[in-house]
């Protein structure tokens, strides 16, 4: 097979922030009908170099070729016209708009919108992902895996030429992928490229042709096709891991093995786990309207020295559960106790200061106020409260000691303290939610997937610190995720919820996949 | 890490440059209108020189035209102290002007028979503190319908700003009437009993109130607890809540600070200036700060010299515009120029047009040289 034409190519892009260079001179061809994968650490600068191709950056140097022809992309409407399509790390959908309303912006003509054919693609493209998605619901009702398959068909719909997806899996399921990789491999027969990025090396194993490598803004290293096709999987871990960690490969050996490529370690159960820390009672948490809540009345225990997971598709109550139990939402009836308190009529705020933490799954939306700094992010949960406030007043040292210290041992990748979180990368702001709720001795942490966006390295740092949370015996953990390896390596028991309804708790022992699996299913049927 | 750093870690751009570009981003906007403004008077067939020069002799340079300056000044940087706590806060009040009249109906209304009574400075401050508290109210419905059922601020306060206006024009009508006067109007407050004047000027004390208040709103906003959760507020409701903080306390109070502090610029201006109040009287000082406070970022510092480059231009341009036969409209005018070519500034620095991006872009060059030569 002859190598098929570039559809785009970058030539020496180099782009920089205040204090980062996030791309220094990269070049990047992709081709017609290829699915290249482009994989690094986190804040390795993926994200910005495709924004140069969608237009949302402008690069300070380097040039674009699309199709042979050297091209300036402006803006993303310039993109949009070119037939490059994108998903973004985080949604760029507008939550008060509807789905249909949400696929028309910027593809009108003039005056006119496009509402028949956004109406067709959205029909022919969620019958492809095999998705029902309604055209009239606002986007804020939606899940975020929800919104993550809109903002695919959006995609799949604008990037006629080349796709873009940063991280499109992040909120789906094990059939959510598979489902989109199905799409992929037969739009990429008629000649669409593909620009894949994950953490997820199996992943890139499976669905890309080709992998880059990003590493501190550079490319690292390009795995062509034969390699590709050639080798183990183990032989291209071995590569990539060499390429995005030089040097530590053989640190990493174990970590990305734990990583489930060869099946889950399985955390072995726990002997006998102390006194309960959350108790769930009969609770009903409604969701808002469009959105399932926790309908039935749900039971469910965490005891200290225990990590609890919560296996289900996303949107199927997870978010009313964790707002419940943090308190942003009011449960309709019965009971939650945090170490034997009752916690139901007190404020977030109330419950934070008995030693609940959560972690949430919408860390830029919620999780961080983009604006203000790193520092103030990493405290931002102790306003008012000492050392970091005394009578009101702001002591700058002592939370800039703590934000340096926690900088450090998370490595977190920010130019300065004072950079607003905003602008730091997606598996950066994770690092910075995750430090910030696992400071100062909690005794229950509710985790909405925890590791999302997350390089190898620091998802093993993070399972690994879930661990030694509960380790002690003084503090227990809610996991809520949608990847179930994770679950399995992480959790002594797991819950499974489907449709709002919790289907059952199963033991973490060998053969508790199929048990879950089961479950689920199980839940699917009504 | 232990191996060679292979990232050129430039450092975040020089302050210097920051500053430039922040000061241009306030002062571009004021030239360019000034230069439009100048070739407007042109097409008129005035002398656009002699227009600005009349602006600033009368305005700046002559004693009592910087002391009117001044003065008018005070009521102008309290009513953008309260703007900016609510602006920072992400709360649109735009409702200043009907607290600020209100403030000024119940000041003046109460202050004539209060100020043979009390002790003199017992007097004052009490007034003060009337209409701090008379401001603050007039928020209460907004920020209560805002906190508790997530009603649009924009919409109540205007609304309520509405009410306000004409409430001010029934007290001053109703329960404040002199009967010593022919027009709608309040008692007049002897000038004994006004605000004192700073030594061996004609400017009363407001002026010292204001810096005092600025100051205090700065040190609230970057030193604080309070500050900080108001900001976060600003920046993101959502993570405010999810943070902990109690968002409707914040909402509340930062609109009750906000009005308190529009009330407290009326009481400054009635008791340092006037000593009554007319029915008919509206400075509608608020579209014309909304602007000011924009310009300035929401930046105290900023805002003290805007608000004196406005006073000048409003005291000095009365009086440039009457000599040179123009209705006294030519200021609103300019303000709008300012406005449009704020918003025409945003928009180019969108497409890096700005003096700031250049420097930037040249300083990273040459780092980039300096890292390749090592
Ligand atoms: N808009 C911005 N302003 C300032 N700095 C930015 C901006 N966008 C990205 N950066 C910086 O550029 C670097 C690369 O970020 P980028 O988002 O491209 O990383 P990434 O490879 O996508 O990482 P992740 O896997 O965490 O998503 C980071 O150091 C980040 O802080
Ligand atoms: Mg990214």
């Amino acid at each position: 097979m002859g190598e098929a034409p570039a559809a785009v190519e970058l030539r020496g892009i180099s782009k920089s922030f205040p204090g980062v260079l996030a791309n220094d001179e990269v070049s990047l061809v992709v081709r017609r009908g290829e699915v290249h994968c482009l994989l690094g650490e986190n804040g390795a600068g993926k994200s910005t170099l495709m924004n140069v191709l969608a237009g949302v950056h402008r690069p300070d140097e380097g040039e674009i070729r699309v199709a042979g022809r050297r091209v300036t992309i402006g803006c993303p409407r310039d993109a949009i016209d070119l037939g490059i399509g994108m998903v973004h790390q985080h949604s760029s959908l507008i939550a008060v708009f509807t789905v249909l309303e949400n696929l028309l912006l910027g593809r009108g003509e003039g005056l006119r919108l496009k509402t028949g054919e956004a109406l067709a693609a959205l029909e022919e493209f969620s019958a492809l992902l095999g998705v029902a998605v309604d055209p009239w619901v606002q986007v804020g009702r939606l899940s975020l895996g929800e919104q993550q398959q809109l903002e695919i068909i959006r995609a799949l719909w604008r990037g006629s030429r080349v796709l873009i997806l940063d991280e499109p899996t992040s909120m789906l399921t094990p059939k959510g992928v598979e489902d989109l990789q199905r799409v992929l491999a037969q739009l990429t027969r008629q000649g669409l490229a593909v620009i894949f990025i994950t953490h997820k090396l199996r992943e890139a194993f499976d669905i890309g042709d080709r992998v880059s490598v990003l590493r501190r803004g550079r490319l690292a290293g390009t795995i062509d096709e034969a390699t590709m096709r050639g080798g183990t999987f183990a032989e291209l871990k071995q590569m990539v891991v060499e390429l995005m960690f030089p040097g530590e490969a053989a640190r990493l050996a174990r970590v990305a093995e734990i990583r489930g490529f060869e099946g889950p370690a399985r955390r072995s159960r726990r002997p006998a786990a102390g006194p309960p820390l959350l108790e769930l009672s009969d609770v009903l948490i409604p969701g808002a309207r469009g959105e399932v809540g926790i309908d039935e009345p749900l039971s469910l225990a965490v005891h200290a020295g225990e990590v609890v997971g919560v296996a289900g598709v996303d949107g199927n109550g997870q978010r009313p559960l964790a707002e419940g139990i943090a308190g942003q939402r009011r449960a309709a009836a019965g009971d939650i106790r945090l170490a034997g308190t009752t916690v139901r009529a007190l404020s977030i705020g109330a419950r934070q200061r008995l030693g609940l933490r959560y972690v949430t799954d919408d860390r830029l939306g919620e999780g961080v106020a983009p604006p203000l700094s790193v520092a103030l992010n990493l405290v931002s949960k102790r306003i008012g409260a000492p050392p970091f406030w005394v009578h009101g007043r702001t002591k700058k040292a002592a939370i800039e000691r703590h934000a340096r210290a926690l900088v450090e041992e998370y490595d977190i990748m920010t130019p300065t303290l004072d950079t607003p979180a905003g602008s730091l990368s997606g598996g950066t702001l994770q690092k910075i939610v995750v430090a910030r709720e696992l400071s100062f001795s909690p005794k229950v942490v509710v985790f909405n997937k925890p590791t999302h966006g997350l390089d190898v390295k620091t998802t093993a740092m993070v399972r690994d610190r879930i661990g030694r949370l509960v380790e002690g015996g003084e503090a227990g953990a809610l996991v809520i995720s949608t990847d179930l390896e994770e679950l399995l390596e992480l959790c002594d028991r797991v819950a499974v919820l489907s449709r709002g309804r919790l289907m059952g708790v199963v033991e973490n022992v060998p053969g508790a996949e199929q048990e879950i699996g089961a479950l689920m299913i199980g839940g699917g049927d009504e | 890490m232990s191996e060679p750093e292979t990232r050129v870690a430039s450092p975040p751009p020089a302050a210097s440059v920051k500053v430039l570009s922040g000061v241009w981003r306030g002062l571009g906007p004021i030239v360019y209108a000034l230069v439009a403004g100048g070739v407007l008077l042109l097409l008129m067939g005035r002398d656009p020189i002699g227009f600005y020069a009349t602006t600033i002799e009368s305005g700046l340079l002559s004693q009592t035209g910087l002391e009117q300056s001044i003065i008018r000044m005070a009521p102008l940087l309290l009513m953008s102290a309260g703007l900016i706590v609510a602006f920072q806060a992400g709360l649109w009040n735009i409702g200043g002007d009907g607290q600020f009249l209100i403030a000024a109906a119940v000041v003046a209304g109460l202050g004539a028979p209060l100020v043979g009574v009390l002790p003199y400075s017992l007097a004052l401050a009490l007034l003060c503190v009337i209409g701090f508290v008379a401001g603050a109210a007039w928020t209460i419905v907004p920020s209560v319908l805002k906190a508790w059922y997530g009603v649009n601020e924009i919409i109540t306060t205007l609304m309520v700003g509405f009410i306000g206006i004409r409430l001010a024009n029934l007290l001053i009508k109703g329960p404040f009437l002199s009967d010593r006067s022919l027009v709608p109007q309040t008692d007049v407050i002897p000038f004994k009993y006004l605000l004192p004047y700073l030594p061996g000027t004609r400017i009363h004390l407001g002026i010292v109130v204001a810096l005092a208040v600025l100051a205090a709103v700065h040190y609230m906003q970057t030193r604080t607890s309070y500050g900080l959760s108001l900001r976060m507020l600003g920046a993101s409701p959502k993570a405010a809540a999810h943070a902990g903080l109690d968002v409707k306390r914040d909402i509340v109070t930062a609109f009750g600070l906000s009005g308190g502090l529009i009330g407290l610029a009326a009481a400054v201006e009635v008791l340092g200036v006037w000593g009554y109040v007319r029915a008919d009287w509206n400075p509608a000082f608020g579209l014309t700060l909304f602007a000011l406070v924009f310009l300035a970022r929401l930046n105290v510092k900023l805002v003290i010299p805007l608000v004196g480059f406005f006073a000048v231009l409003s005291i000095g341009g009365h009086e440039a515009a009457r000599r040179a036969g123009l209705p006294n409209d030519f200021l609103l005018l300019l303000i709008g120029l300012i406005l449009f070519f704020m918003v025409f500034t945003e928009w180019a620095r969108t497409k890096g047009w700005t003096a700031g991006m250049r420097l930037r872009a040249a300083g990273r060059t040459s780092q980039r040289e300096a890292a390749l030569d090592e």
